[in-house]
């Protein structure tokens, strides 16, 4: 009845797709970090012109984030049919099993 | 309002007379109609290639846009410069994150059979109606200020267009506009929406319209962006340096609204009933979220890009004071390019009526599952055994869908189409928010239990309509000028836009801090303090382990009480229809390794039914369905024991012992299926050897005598002629009987040979009639026939194919025992094959009987009227089987129905095969 506990290292390929996994997580994290940070440049603050400055400053951001979306897209797609999830992945423990 | 749009008309003239702005707006609803008629009837003939495709999807998912987006975006930048550009980011933050919680939220859909954010929310607690009753309550509110938005704003940018002319007849009366825009609303959505209950609530017909006007939406924006930027100034550059000049030139970002507003749009992406609707409950393919990720945010992209240029330029050149709202339309028109104008006028109207038609779907599902159908189930606690649900289904859902669209005009109306109505959309987002607590904790929490959710749900939209919803409609109208000052009975600390005395925020952002924060507390603490009830303890794990396979949550334990499955078939057939039940029943036997139509109620069958069941009428009200039938539904010790984790990791470790398991118990089902058979045709060859051997000799016994008599000579020649007949007669009798048992043997050995040829249905059912009406000649028997289904030419050989249904049709004539007897023949054409019931009005085959009939000398009664020796089925299922068909016994007609399907063209090779 005892179990083999999960394996330590993981194939290559294994490897890869854990961290494809990664970065389709990170990429809000990081759009969240660039779209709230023209907060710290405080335009309200200042009566400079800014809104044509900041304008091309947040459609160049919302541009690099589809990009970097549709990059990572065609790797997702074919891992996410492939396997579960990386919920039970062996590095990453299942959550909040009561 | 108005009048500053009718100075800005004055100004332009306009190209367009009014009556040809209506007639191109009907020639647009008349072609939506049609690519949606289209899309539908591809769809029913399975060709889905497209329409199940993940541009579809992507389209479908700009209902996000509707007429407040489109057209208030430019107003929101002239006023308040880039912070429009919030509404468009959330979203875009949550699509490029789709891994965290879209691709979560769209397989529990998926898994669960979801129809709607109500019906998700109250299958995760334990399909808790009391839950999907309060988010219905809280869509339909926030909802029915927002459709009313949307039909102001077709209303008033028809009134743009209106020209100045005496005959502009829909201007005399503004209302008059709303009333026909909401009626040809709700009849597209009625035709469209409700066609059938189909599985998993899926409309193709109406994504495809949505998927259209997504384009000419996106269509419309660019190309008087285009205009703006390359026709009114001299490119990128120049637009540049006139932003400088504007007055928005210096915007103001507010660090409170930015990330609020931010906050709300990516929380309303998610919880608005429509957008759950498209992005959840039409999904065809969860593959198709890794392509919308990037595409869909894409077509924000499109839709904002040109939204500050034309607030700029329409600042510059319009008269001051012009409404921004409508900078859309009255600015193409002041150019005086009327078509430009009326391209931008349908990409308006079509944001306005896609929302309205998918808003008023998910509404309307949302109140027949989880309010009209509880109260019906609770008034007549028997309609889920009798009475026609599928019907009743329907009904209320057309009847909801003309609820709120009623509900939204009556608001236009009453609130006069007040300015007070542009701020409804934010309002309307921050009421769903309150959804999103309850949601996300639900499927990531095992802990989430119903009375948190209850009171999260509660205490946040109670919240709401007291700091933001009611106040929205102004001081002194619903709540009194002095409340607003002191607080009610002077706390002062309850102020509604002053909640614990923060001031100096906001109005909307304090309001969606407050309630979120309240809201996220309750259901917290609720959570943790009560104790979930077995039902939702197992949803909790299977909507948070929704990625760990069905395996390990295992189906919920139906499996105390006894149904038999006939009655779940005929429930299942009064919602979801004969035909896909009948299939969904045999697929469901044959996995179980039986034959026919009626699976073992195993608790796997019942709880798969169950989530069937679920897709169209909802998971609280299947479940509530099925206990009715079934008893109440148990939870074992074994079935809580198998979610706890390391049961379920021991079953993962014994999961090929069990899938032996399952096959030694299939075969051995299917061994006790085979011996019952093979036993009771032993006792039915028993009885038929005496049988037959008493259908011999009473003809031989006459014979005998009067052969005996006859050659005893000296008898008149009329006695000879008498006796002889006799004779005759009854060597015939013996004749036919060896006949149909040579035939039979010949059919067996497959070494019978076929004419096959082209023939008409109708005709051979026509042949069959007439030849078998001189059995039971007295009974006057009722025939319905649809003689258009049957015209199809069937590539058969017509004289064996006559033979069955003579055969069927004198079985009806004979044994069908109904005062008043009526055989309903009804023929349908699927995919390569043809089906042709019969089906009379008596009191059917007992089920015990019903696995026999087709065996050779099965008769069921002893003192059967006609005497035949029950060779007529089993011919009939070796003809059948000769023409490469099947013939079945049909369970849950209420009669004897027989069902025989057949290849459209039977090549020679077949028959071979077949025998």
């Amino acid at each position: 009845m005892t179990r083999p506990g999960p394996p330590l290292f993981l194939a290559k390929s294994g490897y890869r797709r854990r961290r494809l996994h990664d970065a389709a997580r990170l990429v809000p994290v990081f759009g969240i970090f660039l779209i709230f940070l023209p907060i710290l440049w405080g335009p309200a603050d200042t009566a400079a012109r800014d809104t044509a400055r900041d304008g091309l400053y947040l459609f160049g951001v919302w541009a690099g984030l589809i990009l970097l979306a549709a990059g990572l897209a065609p790797g997702l797609r074919r891992t996410s049919s492939l396997e579960s999830d990386a919920d039970s992945d062996p590095d990453e423990p299942a959550e909040g099993n009561a | 309002m108005r009048t500053l749009t009718r100075t800005s008309r004055l100004k332009a003239t306009p190209e367009m007379p009014f009556n040809l702005l209506v007639l191109s707006c009907l020639t647009y609803v008349a072609f939506l109609f049609l690519v949606a008629f289209v899309a539908e009837r591809r769809s029913s003939r399975g060709m889905q290639g497209f329409l199940r495709s993940p541009l579809i999807y992507t389209l479908s998912l700009s209902i996000y846009c509707t007429a407040w987006t489109f057209y208030g975006a430019v107003g929101y930048a002239a006023r308040s410069g880039l912070e429009f550009v919030t509404i468009y980011l959330g979203p875009t933050l949550v699509f490029v994150g789709w891994w965290w919680v879209l691709r979560k939220l769209v397989r529990i859909g998926r898994q669960q059979r979801v129809t709607s954010i109500a019906d998700l929310i109250s299958a995760r607690f334990g399909k808790s109606n009391l839950l999907g009753v309060i988010v219905t309550i809280i869509a339909v509110v926030a909802a029915t200020p927002y459709i009313a938005l949307q039909l102001q704003s077709v209303t008033l940018s028809f009134s743009v267009f209106a020209s100045g002319t005496p005959e502009g007849w829909a201007m005399q009366d503004p209302a008059s506009t709303g009333i026909w825009v909401a009626a040809g609303l709700a009849l597209f959505t009625i035709l469209f929406g409700t066609r059938n209950l189909d599985a998993n609530e899926q409309h193709h017909g109406i994504v495809m319209a949505i998927a259209v006007e997504a384009i000419v939406k996106l269509v419309a924006l660019l190309a008087v962006g285009v205009f703006v930027v390359w026709g009114l100034a001299d490119g990128p550059a120049d637009i540049m340096s006139r932003i400088d000049a504007s007055p928005i030139a210096d915007w103001d970002l507010q660090p409170g609204r930015w990330t609020g507003l931010i906050f709300l749009s990516a929380a309303a992406v998610i919880c608005l009933p429509r957008m759950f609707q498209v992005m959840v409950v039409e999904n065809a393919d969860e593959s198709h979220l890794a392509r919308a990720s990037w595409a869909f945010p894409a077509y924000l992209f499109g839709m904002s890009l040109f939204i500050v240029p034309i607030a700029v330029v329409g600042l510059e050149r319009l008269p001051v004071g012009s409404n921004p709202d409508m900078f859309l339309l009255t600015l193409p028109l002041a150019e005086g390019q009327g078509a430009l104008a009326m391209l931008a006028f349908l990409g308006g109207f079509s944001s306005a009526t896609s929302m309205v038609i998918v808003e008023s779907i998910a509404l309307a599902t949302m109140l027949s599952n989880h309010v009209v159908m509880p109260v019906l189930l609770r008034l007549r606690p028997t309609s889920a055994q009798r009475g026609d649900l599928r019907w009743l289904v329907l009904l209320a859902r057309r009847l909801s869908i003309g609820a709120v669209l009623a509900l939204g005009y009556a608001y236009y109306r009453l609130s006069g189409g007040s300015e007070a109505l542009a701020a409804i959309g934010l309002i309307a987002f921050a009421g769903m928010a309150q959804v999103l607590p309850a949601m996300l904790g639900g499927i990531y929490w095992r802990g989430a239990t119903k009375t948190g959710a209850a009171a999260g749900l509660l205490v946040g939209s109670a919240v709401w309509a007291y700091a933001l919803f009611l106040p929205s409609f102004g001081p002194g109208a619903v709540i009194s000028v002095e409340m607003f000052a002191q607080g009610p009975f002077g706390f002062g600390w309850l102020r509604p836009q002053a909640l614990f005395g923060v001031t100096g925020m906001d109005p909307l952002i304090h309001a969606v801090f407050w309630s979120l924060a309240l809201n996220t507390a309750a259901f917290l603490i609720g959570s943790i303090l009560t104790f979930p009830d077995p039902v939702e303890r197992m949803q909790s794990a299977a909507f948070v382990n929704a990625f760990d396979g069905e395996a390990r949550t295992g189906p919920l334990g139906w499996t105390r009480g006894q149904a038999e499955p006939e009655a779940l078939l005929i429930m299942a057939q009064r919602i979801m229809g004969d035909d896909a039940a009948l299939s969904f029943f045999e697929i469901e036997a044959v996995a179980q390794g039986k034959q026919g139509y009626l699976p073992d109620p195993t608790p796997d069958f019942v709880a798969s039914l169950e989530r069937k069941l679920a897709g169209s009428v909802g998971a609280a009200t299947a479940h509530a369905m099925i206990s009715q039938l079934f008893g109440r539904a148990t939870v074992t010790v074994e079935d809580l024991l198998a979610v706890a984790n390391e049961t379920a990791q021991i079953m993962e470790y014994s999961a090929r012992l069990e899938s032996q398991q399952d096959e030694l118990s299939r075969s051995a089902r299917q061994l006790r299926d085979l011996n019952e058979r093979l036993t009771q045709l032993s006792v039915q060859k028993d009885s038929f050897l005496s049988q037959i051997s008493h259908e011999l000799r009473t003809p031989m016994t006459s014979i005998l005598a009067f052969s005996e008599i006859m050659t005893e000579g000296d008898l008149p020649a009329v006695q000879v002629a008498a006796y002889g007949r006799i004779i005759h007669e009854e060597a015939t009798r013996l004749t036919r009987l060896l006949d149909d048992l040579l035939d039979l043997t010949v059919l067996e050995n497959g070494s019978v040979q076929l004419n096959l040829g082209l023939a008409n249905l109708g005709q051979m059912i026509d042949r069959a009639l007439a030849a078998s009406c001189h059995i039971r000649p007295d009974r006057s028997f009722e025939i319905e026939r649809n003689p258009a289904q049957e015209e199809v030419f069937l590539k058969t050989d017509a004289d064996r194919l006559v033979q069955v249904f003579i055969n069927l049709m004198s079985n009806a004539r004979k044994y069908c025992d109904a005062g008043e007897p009526i055989l309903r023949i009804a023929a349908r054409q699927k995919g390569g094959r043809v089906t042709v019931d019969f089906i009379d009005n008596g009191s059917g085959i007992p089920k015990d009987s019903q696995a026999v009939i087709f065996e050779k000398f099965a008769r069921l009664s002893n003192d059967s009227p006609s005497g035949g020796a029950g060779l007529g089925l089993a011919i009939c299922r070796e003809v059948v089987t000769n023409l490469g068909g099947t013939i079945t016994y049909l369970p849950g007609q209420r009669g004897a129905a027989f069902r025989v399907t057949l290849p459209l063209r039977l090549e020679k090779r077949e028959t071979v095969g077949a025998a």
